[in-house]
């Protein structure tokens, strides 16, 4: 286990790495010249003007150098300066993950406790009620557009009904709790500031529904079909000759094999949450990482573009090497 | 000392004067299908004494499977237990409350299923998989059953099973698996054990293993056994009667020695026929007995008889349907004609009774294959193939799998030469690389005088004009989405055998009639074709490009016996029709026995021993020849009876790592210092017998 472990984080290093030169060719070789788009048309049609900002952001250096000099800054834990807010694009994601990151745990968690039980009981009591259930409702999560469920979900029970509370974080009057991680659930506890959690919880209700209801009805159909696929094998079969109830043929014999897909499935949209949240947090002003790449690829700040970039791709492979721990939790065959 | 394999100490579950353990009354399993109802057990009855062991026969489709399913409510929608009665042990089982019947599963009742590759819970480890066995019942603790699943697994052959319990299951051979889902059988001492083909997926050597498991746990836990096989030979090695299986009902019923030296239904005689012995070899006879037809359509079952539309002996009251009725004492017969006291004679082509020819020696088959060998149309020379293993570390040492170390072989033109082995052996790999579908690592195939081993694409293509593939697989080896016609024309039109669409069309044609197939069939698509039908599409797209040799990898092992035999005949039939060569691939040895003028006996990808088919099965020289003959179970119960079985121990080595010197020294009983040391050499011991052993005959 342990060495199966240190073979897969080695493979993770490298494919970081890989992902820091393609990040860089990719922002370096798209059209658009960051000087033009920074400066604006009066600046721009100053040739001095040009000149100085191109040597400033080394944006007249060969591509191999620039390549080096990322790579070293990026060694220093610098991201470089955002072109656009002209602060180090490390602290501006500092800044904006910890929303995105809570808003999309919340909407995985979310989509993983209600899908995975939702899909093991329309497997199981297949073509009752409650499987018709579990299809529309997959059905209805699937196929409704993000930004339409937002503004849905906002009009009806912030506007009509004023059950849950509007956009944004916290009541605009409320102060965010001592910064610790950035996560207002997890600073709120630790500050003991009860009313703080209570508001920051309701206002990741209406968000994180919406952004769940796609990946709920993506887990739900998946375990509902890998559940129904393992129930027909025949190990199965042998455990109901042995006598064993039918929780714990469910439980015991069936739920470890079909949990198998879902987690790769689960691991994917966890990752997918936390990269592509920029419809729904700009609905609900949540100031995320979202909303962040949204501004700085208008911008075209390539700074902050390859920040973001970089981020995304080391979360992917994070939760990729927790999905391959998973695997081999789950299933001895892995290590072998 | 105390006996921790046994739970209860007095035998009183079992001692009931005689009075059945199970007794079916009429079962009735119907599918209720969109396309209608399919009877697939049809009112069966049998019972079963304590102790006694059971055997149910029967071809694929004929419900056997379904009624053993039934017996413990195993059966899934669209199934149905319609009608009848499931006595065990003084109580209805069909009648059973789910709480009840979960008692019997497993407690009074257990069952081994056929696959046991998929039959072990994959994530689970052996240790949890028979621990809930026991704790599930209430008899035992955690830790006591922890205990017993230890000494069941030491009980069923496992070594170190202390460790072994702790192991998962892909960490097993199958011939283990199989043995750990029989310790999980008899962990409550159940009164009645199922077992449902239990060796049909396992090697002859590990079959013979587990069929002597069986008879030895039979006699000492005193467990009833239903073994349900469509193997012959494994019935006749186990069970004290037998029951024959046919559109789902029961045909003949009566003690296995009786029924088959003297089948009373012409069901049971035709299955009997259709299959060659491997104890007996009758010269010049190779077609085997057939009976035409396929099973009735089981959603349009036959008024009368049903076997009648197949049966050679039918008369005109077969238009009735005939009741199971005794025709002797403790035998019973679904036939009118045996009902009336008629006779089924012994087949037409076995005329010139077999014991007449075990008095004549051999000859005339062995101064046949001399004539055969005329020019050498294949030679093999030290072939070797060895696969890099995928590697699991970064700068770990490559491991290689050793498929076929150093084969030499010869074919001449028109013989039949059969290739036998255990599974793993390298029997599919050699034919691989004859067929250039993998590239020997070092060695020379030379095919019509041409070296192909390391030969490039285009130059082995005009070859493989000439020499043509069989597989295993009839259902995976057709593309689903081409008809007939078009799996037939493609290697025409690839190889220019034909030059226009018209003679594509006539070719088509011919091969089907050639095949037996209807001329219908070109327009229709695989799936609307039986299994036999298939083969017969495979051998006809096979002889399509008019080839001299064919290579048939397991061509007859997913068939029924009786479309065994069709198929056999057929290529027997083609041979001398064509002057085809074959090199014929089976883990059957009666099959390989009957059909092949020379055997080659692969162990680890290294001839163990060569030579003309019935010098082979009378005096093979290698002691593993000997002991594969002996692992054959015989369908014979008064032959299996008096046999005494060379029990072949432990599993082959792995082809990673092989043993120094002779592969087959780990499990050799004569082996001595020089073994392991010097691999034998292929050596002509007797005229045209070769063997690789230090000490041949010796065993």
């Amino acid at each position: 286990m342990p060495r199966y472990i240190v073979s897969r984080l080695g493979l993770a290093v490298v494919m970081a790495i890989l992902a820091t030169l393609v990040i860089f060719l990719i922002a370096n070789t798209v059209p658009g010249d960051p000087a033009l788009s920074q400066l604006g048309d009066l600046a721009a049609s100053n040739p001095e003007f040009l000149k100085a900002f191109r040597a400033k952001w080394a944006l007249d250096e060969p591509l191999w150098t620039r390549y080096f000099i990322f790579l070293k800054e990026l060694a220093h834990g610098d991201l470089g300066i955002s072109i656009a807010s002209q602060r180090p694009v490390l602290d501006d994601i500092k800044n904006y993950a910890p929303a995105t990151i809570e808003l999309a745990t919340v909407g995985f968690l979310l989509s993983a406790i209600i899908g995975v039980p939702l899909g093991v009981i329309a497997a199981v009591r297949r073509d009752s009620w409650i499987d018709h259930v579990a299809r529309f409702l997959s059905l209805i999560g699937v196929s409704s557009p993000t930004f339409w469920l937002a503004f849905i979900v906002l009009a009806i029970f912030y506007g009509e009904l004023q059950i849950a509370p509007g956009p944004g974080r916290l009541d605009p009057i409320a102060f965010a709790p001592t910064n610790v991680t950035g996560l207002f659930l997890i600073d709120s506890i630790l500050a003991g500031d009860w009313d703080t959690f209570r508001d920051a919880l309701a206002h990741l209700i209406l968000p994180s529904t919406v952004l769940a209801a796609a990946t709920l009805g993506l887990i739900t159909r998946t375990t509902r079909a890998s559940v129904l696929e393992c129930m027909h094998q025949d190990y199965v079969r042998v455990a109901r000759a042995k006598g064993l109830t039918e929780g714990k043929i469910v439980m015991r014999h069936i739920l470890p094999n079909a949990l198998i897909p879902v987690v790769t499935l689960g691991g994917l949209a966890y990752a997918n949450l936390l990269a592509g949240a920029v419809m729904t947090e700009t609905i609900f002003s949540w100031p995320g990482l979202g909303r962040y790449t949204f501004r700085s690829a208008a911008a075209l700040d390539f700074p902050a573009i390859m920040g973001i970039t970089l981020v995304v791709a080391v979360t992917y492979l994070i939760i990729n090497l927790l999905v391959d721990i998973s695997y081999a939790l789950l299933d001895p065959r892995v290590i072998r | 000392m105390q006996d921790l394999t046994r739970i209860s100490s007095a035998e009183t579950a079992t001692a009931q004067d005689g009075a059945a353990i199970l007794d079916v009354r009429d079962l009735r399993t119907y599918f209720y299908t969109d396309e209608g109802v399919v009877r697939a057990v049809d009112g069966i009855s049998y019972s079963v004494p304590p102790g006694e062991t059971l055997g149910i026969v029967g071809e694929s489709g004929s419900g056997k499977t379904v009624a053993a399913l039934s017996l413990m409510r195993l059966i899934d929608d669209p199934a149905r237990i319609v009608g009848g009665e499931i006595n065990f042990d003084g109580r209805d089982v069909v009648k059973l409350s789910d709480e009840e019947l979960r008692k019997i599963r497993g407690g009074g009742i257990a069952m081994v299923f056929q696959d046991p590759m998929t039959s072990l819970n994959p994530v689970l480890n052996i240790a949890r998989q028979l621990v809930e066995t026991m704790v599930v019942h209430g008899r035992l603790t955690e830790e006591q059953a922890l205990e017993r699943a230890i000494k069941l697994l030491g009980r069923m052959g496992i070594t170190a099973p202390e460790r072994a319990v702790d192991s998962y299951p892909h960490q097993f051979s199958g011939g283990m698996r199989q043995r750990v889902m029989l310790a999980m059988g008899f962990s409550n001492e159940p009164q009645l054990l199922i077992a449902d083909e239990p060796t049909t997926a396992l090697d002859v050597t590990i079959q013979a293993q587990i069929l002597e498991l069986i008879v030895e746990l039979n006699r000492d836990f005193k467990t009833a056994i239903v073994l349900i096989s469509h193997n012959l030979g494994v019935i006749a090695s186990v069970c004290s009667r037998v029951v024959v299986m046919y559109a789902g009902e029961i045909v003949e019923e009566g003690p296995t020695e009786k029924i088959l030296a003297d089948p009373r239904h012409p069901y049971t005689w035709a299955l009997i026929n259709a299959v060659p012995r491997i104890d007996r070899h009758v010269p010049g006879q190779r077609r085997l007995v057939t009976i035409d037809g396929t099973p009735p359509d089981p959603l349009n079952m036959p008024a009368g008889c049903r076997f009648a539309a197949r049966c050679p002996f039918r008369i005109e009251k077969c238009e009735q349907h005939p009741e199971l009725l005794e025709i002797a004492p403790g035998r019973k017969s679904r036939c009118w004609v045996t009902q009336a006291g008629g006779d089924l004679p012994p087949p037409e082509t076995s005329r010139g009774a077999p014991a007449e020819a075990k008095a004549r020696p051999d000859v005339h088959h062995g101064s046949e294959t001399v004539i055969k060998r005329g020019e050498r149309m294949l030679e093999l020379r030290n072939v070797v193939k060895h696969f890099p293993l995928p590697k699991t570390t970064l700068f770990g040492k490559q491991k290689w799998v050793h498929a076929i170390n150093g084969v030499s072989l010869d074919i001449a033109q028109g013989e039949t030469v059969g290739l036998v082995g255990e599974s793993g052996c390298g029997k599919s790999t050699l034919a691989r690389v004859i067929a250039r579908i993998h590239e020997p690592t070092a060695g020379s195939v030379l095919f019509h005088g041409q070296d192909i081993a390391h030969a490039s694409q285009a130059q082995v293509r005009p070859l493989r004009r000439r020499m043509q593939m069989v597989f295993q697989d009839p259902y995976a080896s057709l593309n689903p989405r081409m008809t007939v016609g078009d799996i037939l024309g493609e290697p025409l039109r690839f190889h220019e055998v034909t030059h226009n669409e018209k003679e594509t069309r006539e070719r088509i044609a011919e091969l089907l009639d050639v095949v037996g197939l209807p001329q219908k069939a070109a327009a229709r698509y695989p799936h609307e074709f039986s299994g036999g039908q298939r083969q017969r599409i495979s051998i006809a797209r096979a002889l399509s490009v008019r080839p001299d040799f064919i290579i048939a990898d397991e061509p007859i092992s997913a068939l029924d016996v009786n479309i065994q035999a069709q198929i056999i005949n057929l290529m027997i039939d083609l041979q001398e029709r064509f002057g085809l060569t074959y090199l014929f691939i089976a883990h059957d040895l009666a099959v390989v026995r009957h059909i092949s003028d020379r055997v080659v006996v692969l162990y680890l990808g290294s001839v163990m021993e060569i030579a003309p088919a019935d010098t082979l099965f009378a005096e093979p020289l290698h002691p593993y020849t000997r002991y594969l003959i002996s692992a054959v179970p015989i369908p014979d119960a008064t032959v299996e009876a008096a046999r005494q079985r060379l029990p072949l121990q432990g599993e082959p080595p792995s082809t990673v790592d092989p043993p120094s010197g002779c592969p087959f020294r780990t499990r050799c009983p004569i082996a001595q210092g020089i073994c392991a040391e010097v691999m034998p050499p292929v050596a002509e011991v007797r005229p045209n017998h070769f063997v690789a052993c230090h000490f041949p005959g010796q065993f």
